[in-house]
C-alpha cells in the first residue's frame, strides 16, 4: 500500500521553541496510528500539520503522495476529531453531522441521508434533533466522530479523543474505535500522552520527545526493546540505571533499562543466580495495585529501583525492610543516548 | 500555644453573628442588597419614562396652548399621518439603518482582528484606540467634524490635493444624500454618525468574537468549507447576539440624537430635534412626548425581527 502521510524533514518553529524539529515520517493505508508523548513534545503540533491547520517552516508534507504542504485544511482529504469535540453549538446533531456535505454542495434529501446513516454508525440515530449542549461527554464524541467521518477522509485524525470521558467510557471507545477503524479501513492517526492508549489501540506508535520522535515501532517492539532512555522511562515506567551503578552492574558505562515486573525483591541475605544482577537497597514505599504491589526502592547507592510482582507471589516487606533486587542480564536492554536515527 | 489560639474559631461579636444570619438567609441577604438600587432604577429610570409616555397621551390645545390633560390618541394620530412628520420618522430610520449597516461593516474585521489575531499587547492597544474617543468631550468632537467636513475644511483641501476633488463633487451631486458641501449634506452627516457610534459596535462585536472556540472554526475549515462558508455557517451566527447588542446602540443612538443633525448636514429635521424643539421652544410636550415613543417603538421592531431571524438563538 502507498503511504497515505509523509513528512520529509518538518520542522515548526515558535519563536525559541522547535516544536517539531526536523520530523521524518510515514505512515501507511489503513494504518492504526498513535503519536505519544508528554504534552509540548510535539505530538500534536504533527497533528496540526497533517490537518493543515499550521504551515510547516521547513519540510515537505506530503498526503498519498502528493505535496500539501500549502494547502489549507479545506483542501485536504483529511478530518479530525478535536480534543474539546468543536462541535457547531447554533446547529443540531443532525446539522453537525451533516455539515461537511452542506458546504460541498451535496442536495439536501441526500445530506440528510448519510448524516442518518453516520448517526446510526455511532449508535446516536434517535439524537439528531438535540443540540450539542444537551449531550453528554461520550455522546458529543461520538457526534464528533460522525461528523469528521462522513466526507469519507482517507485519513482520520483523533487529538487525544478519550483524555476528557471516564475510564469505563474510555475503554469502551477503545474497543469501538479499533472496531471502526478495521471496519473502515481508513488511516487513524491517534495523539495521546497515555502509554496503555497507544499501547493498546495502534499498530504503531511514534513516541515524541522535544520535538523529535525518539522511537517509532510496534507497541510490543516499543515495549520490550525501548531504544533510548526516555522511551524506557515514557512507556511503562521501567527503571534506567546509568553512569557509575551502570558500570558496576554490567561492567559497560552504557545505560540500560530492566522493566519493574522483571526485577525481582529478595531478603537482603538471600543470593540470586550468579548469572543474575543484583544490589541492595531498602523499600521506601509498597503501593498495592490489587493483582500486583509495586515496591519502591532506595539502593545503597542513592538511586530509585521500582519493582512489581503479582501481590501475593512473594513475602511482604514493608516500608524500611532491607532487600536484595535481582534480574537476570537478559532482561536489561541497553539504551542509546541519543536518539535513534529513523 | 499562642498558634492555636489565634486558629480558633471566633465564636462571638454582633458583627460576626449578623454575618452569619445574612448567610443563612441568602434570600434577605439579596433583598438586602437589591431594594436600594431598585428603587432608584424603578423610581429614575422607569417612573421618568413612564411619566413621559403618559403626556403622550395627552394633546395640546390649539388656541391656548396649554396641555389638556385628558387621554386621547390625538398626538400619536398626529405623529403618524402628518406628511412633515412621517418625513421625519423616515429620514431618521433611513439614515439609522445606514448608519447601522456601515458600523456594522467597519466595525467586523477591526472586532475580528482585535478578538482573533491581535497579541495581548495589541489588543490592549485596540482596546484603548477604540474608547479613547468616547472619553472626550461629545460636542467637541461633532464640532471639529463640522470644520474638516467644511467646504474649505481639511477634508475637501487633502482630496484636492491628491486630485480627487472631482470624486468628492460627483458625491455631493447624488441626488438626497448630496449638497454643498460635506459638512451640510446628509452624506456628512452619515460619515460623523458613524464615526461617533463606531465603538458602540466594536466592543460588544469584538466580545461576542472572543467567545467563538478557535477549534470551530478549524472544524469547519477541516470539514472542507471555505473561509467565506466559516464566516457565514459558524462566526455569523455565532455573533449574531453581539452583532444584535451593537446594532441596537448605533440604531437607537441614531434615533436619538439631535446635536450632530443640528451642527452637521442638510436642514431636514430628525426625530431627535423634533423631541428637543417641541419640548423647549414649542413647548408642546404631548407632541415631544408622542415623537420620543417612536424609536422605542422601532427599536422594538427591530429586536422582535432580530429575534425571529434566530439572532439570539445562540445565547
Amino acid at each position: 500500500m502507498s503511504s497515505a502521510i509523509q513528512f520529509r524533514d518538518v520542522s515548526r518553529i515558535y519563536g525559541a521553541v522547535r516544536a517539531v524539529d526536523a520530523v521524518s515520517l510515514e505512515i501507511a493505508g489503513g494504518e492504526f496510528f498513535a503519536m505519544l508523548g508528554p504534552s509540548g513534545s510535539g505530538k500534536t503540533t504533527c497533528l496540526r500539520l497533517i490537518a493543515g491547520f499550521e504551515s510547516p517552516d521547513s519540510g515537505t508534507v506530503l498526503l498519498d503522495g502528493r505535496d500539501v504542504t500549502a494547502s489549507p485544511p479545506y483542501e485536504r482529504d483529511v478530518n479530525t476529531v478535536f480534543q474539546d469535540y468543536a462541535l457547531f453549538p447554533h446547529m443540531s446533531v443532525l446539522e453537525n453531522v451533516s455539515y461537511g456535505l452542506r458546504v460541498r454542495g451535496v442536495p439536501r434529501p441526500e445530506q440528510r441521508r448519510l448524516a442518518l446513516e453516520m448517526l446510526e454508525l455511532v449508535k446516536l440515530s434517535d439524537l439528531g434533533e438535540r443540540r450539542p449542549s444537551q449531550l453528554s461527554g461520550g455522546q458529543r464524541q461520538r457526534v464528533s466522530l460522525a461528523r469528521a467521518l462522513i466526507n469519507q477522509p482517507r485519513v482520520l485524525l483523533l487529538d487525544e479523543p478519550l483524555g476528557a470521558l471516564d475510564l469505563k467510557l474510555r475503554e469502551e471507545m477503545q474497543v469501538e474505535l479499533r472496531n471502526l477503524q478495521r471496519r473502515l479501513g481508513i488511516t487513524f492517526v491517534f495523539v495521546t500522552h497515555d502509554q496503555g492508549e497507544a499501547l493498546s489501540m495502534a499498530d504503531r506508535v511514534a513516541v515524541f520527545n522535544h520535538g523529535r520522535i525518539e522511537q517509532l515501532d510496534t507497541p510490543r517492539a516499543l515495549y520490550a526493546r525501548p531504544a533510548t532512555a526516555f522511551v524506557a522511562r515514557f512507556v511503562g515506567g521501567a527503571n534506567v540505571v546509568e553512569g557509575a551503578l551502570a558500570h558496576r552492574l554490567s561492567g559497560r558505562s552504557q545505560a540500560f533499562a530492566v522493566r519493574a515486573e522483571n526485577v525481582q525483591v529478595l531478603e537482603a541475605a538471600s543470593v540470586p543466580p550468579a548469572d543474575a544482577m543484583r544490589c541492595s537497597g531498602s523499600v521506601l514505599d509498597v503501593q498495592y495495585h490489587g493483582a500486583t504491589s509495586r515496591w519502591l526502592v532506595k539502593l545503597e547507592s542513592g538511586e530509585m529501583f521500582a519493582a512489581s510482582a503479582e501481590a501475593n507471589s512473594v513475602a511482604t516487606f514493608g516500608a524500611g525492610a532491607p532487600v536484595t533486587l535481582a534480574w537476570s542480564r537478559s532482561d536489561a536492554v541497553p539504551l542509546a543516548s541519543e536518539p535513534v536515527a529513523q | 500555644m499562642s498558634v492555636a489560639t489565634s486558629l480558633a474559631l471566633p465564636t462571638s461579636g454582633a458583627l460576626r453573628k449578623s454575618a452569619t444570619f445574612l448567610y443563612r438567609r441568602p434570600g434577605f441577604y439579596l433583598a438586602l442588597l437589591l431594594i436600594p438600587p431598585l428603587l432608584w432604577f424603578g423610581t429614575v429610570y422607569l417612573g421618568s419614562l413612564l411619566a413621559l409616555l403618559a403626556n403622550s397621551f395627552y394633546a395640546i390645545d390649539e388656541f391656548t396652548a396649554k396641555i389638556v390633560y385628558q387621554p386621547t390618541l390625538a398626538t400619536f394620530k398626529q405623529v403618524v399621518t402628518q406628511p412633515a412628520h412621517i418625513d421625519i420618522i423616515v429620514r431618521t430610520l433611513s439614515m439609522a439603518v445606514a448608519v447601522t449597516i456601515a458600523c456594522a461593516c467597519i466595525a467586523m474585521p477591526i472586532a475580528n482582528y482585535m478578538a482573533r489575531y491581535a497579541s495581548p499587547r495589541t489588543k490592549a492597544f485596540f482596546y484603548v484606540g477604540v474608547m479613547l474617543p468616547m472619553w472626550t468631550s461629545y460636542l467637541v468632537k461633532v464640532y471639529a467634524w463640522r470644520l474638516i467636513l467644511a467646504k474649505q475644511g481639511i477634508l475637501s483641501w487633502l482630496l484636492d490635493a491628491v486630485g480627487l476633488e472631482t470624486a468628492l463633487d460627483a458625491l455631493l451631486r447624488l441626488p438626497a444624500v448630496g449638497g454643498p458641501s460635506l459638512s451640510s449634506s446628509y452624506l456628512g452627516m452619515f460619515i460623523v454618525f458613524v464615526y461617533m457610534w463606531l465603538p458602540y459596535m466594536i466592543l460588544p462585536l469584538a466580545a461576542s468574537l472572543e467567545r467563538v472556540p478557535a477549534s470551530l472554526l478549524q472544524a469547519s475549515a477541516d470539514l472542507g468549507a471555505r473561509p467565506r462558508q466559516t464566516f457565514r455557517n459558524v462566526v455569523l451566527p455565532l455573533v449574531l447576539p453581539g452583532l444584535a447588542a451593537g446594532s441596537v446602540f448605533t440604531f437607537s443612538l441614531t434615533l436619538g440624537d439631535y446635536i450632530i443633525p443640528s451642527v452637521v448636514g442638510a436642514p431636514g429635521y430628525f426625530i431627535g430635534m423634533m423631541v428637543y424643539q417641541q419640548q423647549g421652544t414649542a413647548g408642546n410636550i404631548p407632541l415631544a412626548a408622542a415623537f420620543s415613543v417612536v424609536p422605542i417603538v422601532l427599536i422594538m421592531i427591530y429586536l422582535s425581527l432580530a429575534k425571529r431571524a434566530g439572532a439570539f438563538d445562540a445565547l
